[in-house]
Parts: structure tokens; C-alpha cells; sequence
């Protein structure tokens, strides 16, 4: 992946931020921020110019259509789009005030710091011990045997998953159900001790009880964690989250505190979108 | 397939196309169990005669009518053996760096032109081993191997080119291509999730190769392995060229050897008595069961990772 800078730093053109109670004084101080952000798939651009902080220790929502760029954008906190050939993004993105397109930046320990949890569960092929080891051997985080073990035991219970699989650790992984699959990879994310954590639709092949564990552990997990969850369900973003940004076609439409956005939004597309005349 | 299943098709608009596949597919069946009957039968008088100590025999003396095929069993073992442990860590190095490490442009095209070489017949294989590979083994390879390796016996005995390892070689680099081409095929067929979710989780590039994309396919390559297996067994014409073609079984590696399918090619024609020609034909019967056996084998890999790949 190539970068382009959209300008040369010194004459970077004044960026226009929204209020999203995420400002340097609130309890939810910014841990990323994107400036103009902008992505493109060999020459279709994906993303426009997308300006957005987001807060610490609450949980952002991205909705909008599908096909608007939510994925897109989460993909770039963590540099995943990396791996996508013939892409290119231009602009900015900070995690805690360091750039992190920079050159030089351990892209690797960039993404042990921002966590991602997919669409679809996508466990390894191994025992639900091993899955949640992973991050932690490949990171070398553990200091012994009892130590990793510890280890994943304490990531289980933060994904409320322990109980049901403290007396299978050692079976496989797809054994499971499919929201306890989403569970296994959130603990599986939460082992390598990330601050930040994406979710991109992460319930969206869930039952209703499933999805609802998943958006209780969402709630109890914010404490702890910087979450930025993509979701096309306006229900859930409004159920789980603080912060929410509507994308529409590549652009950031708006963002405001969730209720705000979905009782009384500054822009008549957000509107048309949130009361459901499209999308 | 369950009855209903297929009339449900034939109702549904594709009978033609349908019963020709299942005509097509009878066919083969048919052709393949007949193919099995014929030599069942044409090796009777050889079953009969030495019954199963015609797979232990040693001795091979069309003159005196005494046949054994140990010697052609193990050649046909011996050199399928050296060309895997040489073309196994070589094929999935270079399958690895294909389908995981090179720009997608560069593996596309290298691919290209691993399956033409694919594709070239055995006896050109044969050429170069006959024209290439003996001289430099009887000059170079296996008087080095000699002073380095002379104390253990399978790197005995005098160079004279021609021999098991040169079979064996010369196997090796004709399944290598197919080894590569095969394995890059199930590792592109490794979900891209698994991939992300390594990398997602920290992982370098080669961890996440390493760690799950490897594992993830292993069952794909061990059938890729085994097909492989399949044509190494079967080879002929190649390995005829280079094996030397004295049929004793020698624990030298240098040492001349047989194979039975080069044994079946070399003296079929010139085949006089019935004893004999069941001879040859139940060596073939061996062989037959054998590839049977390593292609069923690979093919239920290769289908189960494929399919778990889609389905995942
Ligand atoms: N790997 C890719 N290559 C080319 N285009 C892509 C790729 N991924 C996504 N896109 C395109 O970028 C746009 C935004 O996609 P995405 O971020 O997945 O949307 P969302 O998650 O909001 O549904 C879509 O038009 C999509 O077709
Ligand atoms: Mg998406």
C-alpha cells in the first residue's frame, strides 16, 4: 500500500471537527483520529475525505448503508486494508497522537494495540484454547505455562465465555455455537491486551439471544476498552453505543452523540436514514 | 445419491446434460473395474504358480520361468521415496512463497510456467536425466556423497551415474511442478479471514502463514503430497532411462535397480511364455492397486480441505 499526503504538513488545511463529547478535557479523551481520510481500490475511491475522533473508554458506531465505506474506514485504524493490494490512502490517522501511517511504524505492534473482530466468527481450526493462546504465544506475552494459562482463562471471562467452555478447552473451536464462536474471537482479541477494539458487524449473523450477549459484553467492555463497532442495525447502534457516525457513500455525513443523531440530527440525509426512508 | 435426488434433477430442465454425465461417469467406472478384471485374470497362471511369495521373491530368471518381484517392488519404493523427500520441502517452499510471499503478478506468472513444465512429457524428464543428471551424479554427486557419507551403506559401492538416487532424482524434479501448482491451489483456498485474524492479532506475515494458513490447508497438501506419490509410482518411461534396469534388490543407492512399471515396458514385448506374460501382468496388478490406492487417498484430502475451505 502506498501513501499519499494529502498536503504538506506545515499548509494542512484547517479540518472543521464535529462535536462528539470526545473533546481533550471530557473523560473520553481522543485515542484515534483520522483527518481526511481518504481510500481508494486501484482508482475507485472508497473513502472521502473522512475527519472523525474518536473517544476513549466509549463505544463508537459506524452505520450507514451497506457499501458506504464502514468496513473500509475500520480497516484503516488497524492498517488491515494493508494487505489488500492496489490500495492507497491518503490523509491522517493518529492512535494516541502518533501517526500511525508514519513511516517506520511496527505495523504488527500496531495491531496488537487495535484489536478486530470480524463479520463472520472466523476461529482457527484448533481447540478454544489454542485459539485464545494464539495471539499470546505468536506476542510472547506469557512468562510460563501457568501464566498462558492464566491468561486465557482471564480473556474467557472478560468475553463471558468461561463457563461454557472452561470444561472443553481442548475440544475444537467450531464445535461451537455461532455466537459463542464470536465470543471465543473476541477473548481471542482481548488476550493480546489491545486498547482499542473493531467490530465489524459482529452480530450480524447472530440469533437475537446471541446478539444480545454480544451487545451485554459490548457494554462491559467499553470500561476498558476503546470500541468502534461498524453495524447496519440502527437498533443496535442505538442500544450499545455513545458516539455515532453515519457514513453515506464514502463520506462522513455526520456524528454526534448516539441519542442526538437519532433524535435530532443536524442533517436531512441522517434523517431520511435513521426514520428509514433509505437504506 | 439418493434416488429422488436425481429424478428431482432430471424433472428440472438439465436431464441431458445430466444423463450424460452419469453416462460419462458409468463409463469410467465400467472402464476402470475392467481394466482391474483383465489383469486378475491374465496373471492367473503367475498367482497360482507362486502365489504370494511372487511379492517376495528376489529372483527374476525368465530362462529358468522363475519370477519374483521384490526387486521391482522396491525400486519402484526406493526411488518414489528419494524423489519425495527431495521434491516434498521443495514444492511447498516454493508453494509457500508463491501463494503467501510474491506480488500477486509474479506468482500468476511463475505458476504459468511451473504447470508447462508440468505438462513436458516424461521422456524428455528421461533425456535430461540420461544426458544431465547420470554424468554429474558419476563424476561429481556420488563421489561426494562417497567422502562425506561412505560410512553409512545406502552411499556405497562404485558411481556408475545410473541407479536408484538418479531415479529418484530425476522423479523429484518431475513432481515438483505438480506438487507446487497443487499446493498453491489449497493455500489460495485458505479463507482470507484466517489470514486476517492472524494478522489481526499481531501476527508477521510468516506466523500467520506458518501458524494457520499451513495448518489450516494441511490436509490439501498431504493429498497433493500423495498425488504426487501417484505419478512418482507410475512413471515409466523416465525412470527406465536412469534406474540402470538389472533387476536385484542392493542396499546402495548408487547401485542399478528395476521398477516395475519400467520392467513391465522393457520386457512385455518380448514376452515369450504364459508364465511370463502373467508375471509381468501381475506386477501391473500390484502397481494398479498401489495408485489406486495413493490416488483415492489424495483426492479425499484434497476434496475435504477444499470443501471446509469454501464452507468455513
Ligand atoms: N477489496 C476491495 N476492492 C475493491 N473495492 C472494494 C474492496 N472492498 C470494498 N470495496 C468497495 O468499497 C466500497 C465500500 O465497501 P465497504 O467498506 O465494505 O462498505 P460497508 O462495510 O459499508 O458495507 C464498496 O463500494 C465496495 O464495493
Ligand atoms: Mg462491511
Amino acid at each position: 500500500m502506498t501513501r499519499v499526503t494529502a498536503s504538506p504538513p506545515i499548509a494542512r488545511p484547517r479540518v472543521e471537527r464535529h462535536a462528539t463529547g470526545a473533546e481533550a478535557e471530557s473523560p473520553h479523551p481522543v485515542k484515534i483520529a483520522t483527518e481526511r481520510v481518504s481510500l481508494f481500490y486501484g482508482g475507485k475511491q472508497a473513502l472521502h475525505d473522512v475527519t472523525l475522533d474518536i473517544g476513549s473508554n466509549q463505544v463508537t458506531a459506524l452505520i450507514g448503508p451497506s457499501g458506504c465505506g464502514k468496513s473500509t474506514y475500520l480497516r484503516t485504524l488497524n492498517r488491515m486494508n494493508d494487505i489488500v493490494p492496489k490500495t492507497r490512502i491518503a490523509g491522517r490517522v493518529t492512535l494516541d497522537g502518533a501517526d500511525i501511517y508514519a513511516a517506520g511504524v511496527d505495523v504488527v505492534a500496531l495491531r496488537r494495540r487495535v484489536g478486530m473482530v470480524f463479520q463472520r466468527s472466523n476461529p482457527f481450526p484448533k481447540s478454544n484454547f489454542d485459539n485464545v493462546a494464539y495471539g499470546i504465544r505468536v506476542n510472547r506475552l506469557a512468562s510460563s505455562r501457568g501464566d498462558l494459562r492464566e491468561r486465557v482463562e482471564a480473556s474467557l471471562r472478560r468475553a463471558a465465555l468461561w463457563d461454557e467452555v472452561k470444561d472443553r478447552l481442548h475440544e475444537s473451536a467450531l464445535a461451537l455455537s455461532g455466537g459463542q464462536q464470536q465470543r471465543l474471537c473476541i477473548a481471542r482479541a482481548l488476550a493480546v491486551q489491545p486498547d482499542v477494539l473493531l467490530m465489524d458487524e459482529p452480530a450480524s449473523a447472530l440469533d437475537p439471544i446471541a446478539t444480545q450477549r454480544i451487545e451485554e459484553l459490548i457494554y462491559e467492555l467499553k470500561r476498558d476498552y476503546t470500541i468502534v463497532i461498524v453495524t447496519h442495525n440502527m437498533q443496535q447502534a442505538a442500544r450499545v453505543s455513545d458516539v455515532t457516525a453515519f457514513f453515506w457513500l464514502g463520506k462522513l455525513v455526520e456524528v454526534a452523540p448516539t441519542e442526538q443523531l437519532f433524535t435530532n440530527p443536524r442533517e436531512k440525509l441522517t434523517d431520511d436514514y435513521v426514520t428509514g426512508r433509505f437504506g | 445419491m439418493p434416488a429422488g435426488g436425481w429424478r428431482a434433477r432430471l424433472r428440472n430442465g438439465d436431464e441431458v446434460a445430466h444423463l450424460m454425465a452419469l453416462l460419462f461417469g458409468l463409463t469410467l467406472a465400467l472402464l476402470t473395474t475392467l481394466v482391474a478384471f483383465e489383469l486378475v485374470v491374465n496373471s492367473s497362471l503367475a498367482r497360482h504358480r507362486f502365489g504370494w511369495s511372487f511379492l517376495t521373491g528376489q529372483t527374476w530368471d525368465p530362462v529358468a520361468d522363475q519370477y519374483g518381484a521384490a526387486p521391482f517392488i522396491y525400486g519402484t519404493v526406493v526411488t518414489s521415496a528419494i524423489a519425495l523427500i527431495v521434491a516434498v520441502p521443495l514444492g511447498i517452499g516454493a508453494a509457500l512463497f508463491l501463494a503467501e510471499l510474491a506480488p500477486r503478478r509474479i506468482s500468476d506468472a511463475l505458476t504459468l510456467v511451473i504447470e508447462l513444465l508440468a505438462a513436458v512429457p516424461s521422456v524428455v524428464y528421461g533425456l535430461i536425466g540420461v544426458a544431465v543428471l547420470v554424468p554429474l551424479m558419476r563424476q561429481y554427486v556420488q563421489p561426494a556423497l562417497q567422502r562425506v557419507a561412505g560410512s553409512i551403506p545406502v552411499f556405497t559401492g562404485p558411481a556408475y551415474g545410473v541407479g536408484y538416487l538418479t531415479a529418484g532424482l530425476v522423479l523429484a524434479i518431475m513432481i515438483v511442478p505438480f506438487i507446487v501448482s497443487v499446493v498453491r491451489e489449497v493455500l489460495l483456498a485458505v479463507p482470507r479471514e484466517q489470514r486476517e485474524a492472524a494478522l489481526a492479532l499481531g501476527s508477521t506475515r510468516w506466523e500467520s502463514t506458518a501458524r494457520v494458513v499451513l495448518p489450516y490447508a494441511r490436509l490439501g497438501v498431504f493429498g497433493a503430497v500423495f498425488l504426487a506419490l501417484g505419478r512418482a509410482l507410475g512413471e515409466t518411461m523416465a525412470v527406465t532411462m536412469v534406474i540402470g534396469n538389472r533387476p536385484e534388490i542392493s542396499a546402495s543407492l548408487f547401485a542399478p535397480g528395476y521398477s516395475m512399471a519400467a520392467v513391465i515396458a522393457n520386457e512385455f514385448t518380448e514376452a515369450t511364455g504364459n508364465l511370463y506374460l502373467h508375471a509381468l501382468v501381475e506386477i501391473g496388478l500390484v502397481l494398479f492397486l498401489l495408485t489406486m490406492i495413493v490416488n483415492a487417498f489424495a483426492r479425499i484430502l484434497i476434496v475435504v480441505t477444499t470443501r471446509r475451505g469454501t464452507a468455513a
